[in-house]
């Protein structure tokens, strides 16, 4: 698998999450990808912006675009935050610590290939996606 | 700070989004509109999304909000001109905006909301002011 580019993006109050919509918007339209596969993942972006202000403090998002021998959009969001106990709960639509509907994980999941959730209690949640073309 | 305008058509409030809302954008419209819904009598509400390029839950659960307030209020809400895109992405996100009325374009959610107040006259006659 080759990264043919990488751009980090701050992720850290509010107004970041429309700047993380409008830069996974360009970016998955210069790779092309189908207008019904771009709104999955800029959604799925928008949840996961969302989750990485409210629940993990800020943090950030690393956009990447791979090729070879597929083209596809990858991006993980990261933060250092108190991390998830209990990840399959999390992942359960409806559940929320929050004052949120509990779809944004579950949900943002559903809308990509790949989905990798790495968290530790007490040093930070990685949530990887991609959307493959 | 940025507003999404709030315009009176006879006894209908017109919204159309046309920003990618922040979230902050998103609840000021919800508080505007309940205050303007109780300040103009309104009996319908319509939201136009036609250039909204996503629906993401926090966006989904303001137009539930509106919906759901708006009925409190003794008024109907329609919301038009979903992209399809947008509507698979919404179920598929796990969404299904209960409690809000759709239509395809702004024509057939006027319709809607005319045939919704001739109806609740026809049922309950005409609201006393």
């Amino acid at each position: 698998m080759a990264v043919v580019s990488t751009e980090s993006v701050p992720v850290k109050s509010e107004p970041d999450v429309v700047m993380v919509r409008r830069r996974v918007r360009e970016v998955s339209g210069q790779l092309g990808l189908s207008l019904v596969d771009q709104t999955k993942i800029i959604t799925a972006a928008s949840e996961l912006a969302r989750n990485t202000i409210i629940y993990g403090g800020g943090g950030s998002m690393l956009i990447q675009t791979l090729n070879g021998p597929r083209v596809g959009l990858r991006l993980t969001f990261e933060d250092q935050g108190p991390g998830i106990p209990d990840i399959e709960l999390a992942l359960r639509d409806g559940f929320t610590t929050g004052s949120g509907l509990g779809l944004g994980l579950g949900g943002s999941k559903r809308l990509v290939n790949e989905f990798d959730i790495v968290s530790r209690p007490g040093e930070g949640t990685r949530i990887t996606i991609t959307r493959w073309k | 700070m940025e507003k999404i305008p709030i315009l009176k058509m006879g006894e209908f409030l017109l919204v159309t989004i046309q920003v990618d809302m922040h979230d902050r954008l998103a609840m000021a419209l919800q508080d505007d509109l309940t205050r303007t819904i109780s300040q103009t009598d309104a009996r319908g509400v319509l939201i136009d999304i036609s250039t909204l390029e996503i629906v993401d839950s926090f966006i989904g659960r303001m137009l539930s909000n509106i919906a759901a307030m708006s009925r409190v209020l003794d008024a109907e809400t329609v919301v038009v001109g979903m992209q399809p895109a947008v509507a698979i992405t919404l179920v598929e996100l796990g969404l299904s905006l209960p409690g809000v009325r759709t239509a395809l374009n702004v024509d057939a959610g006027m319709e809607l909301l005319r045939a919704s107040v001739r109806a609740n006259k026809e049922l309950y006659g005409s609201r006393v002011d």
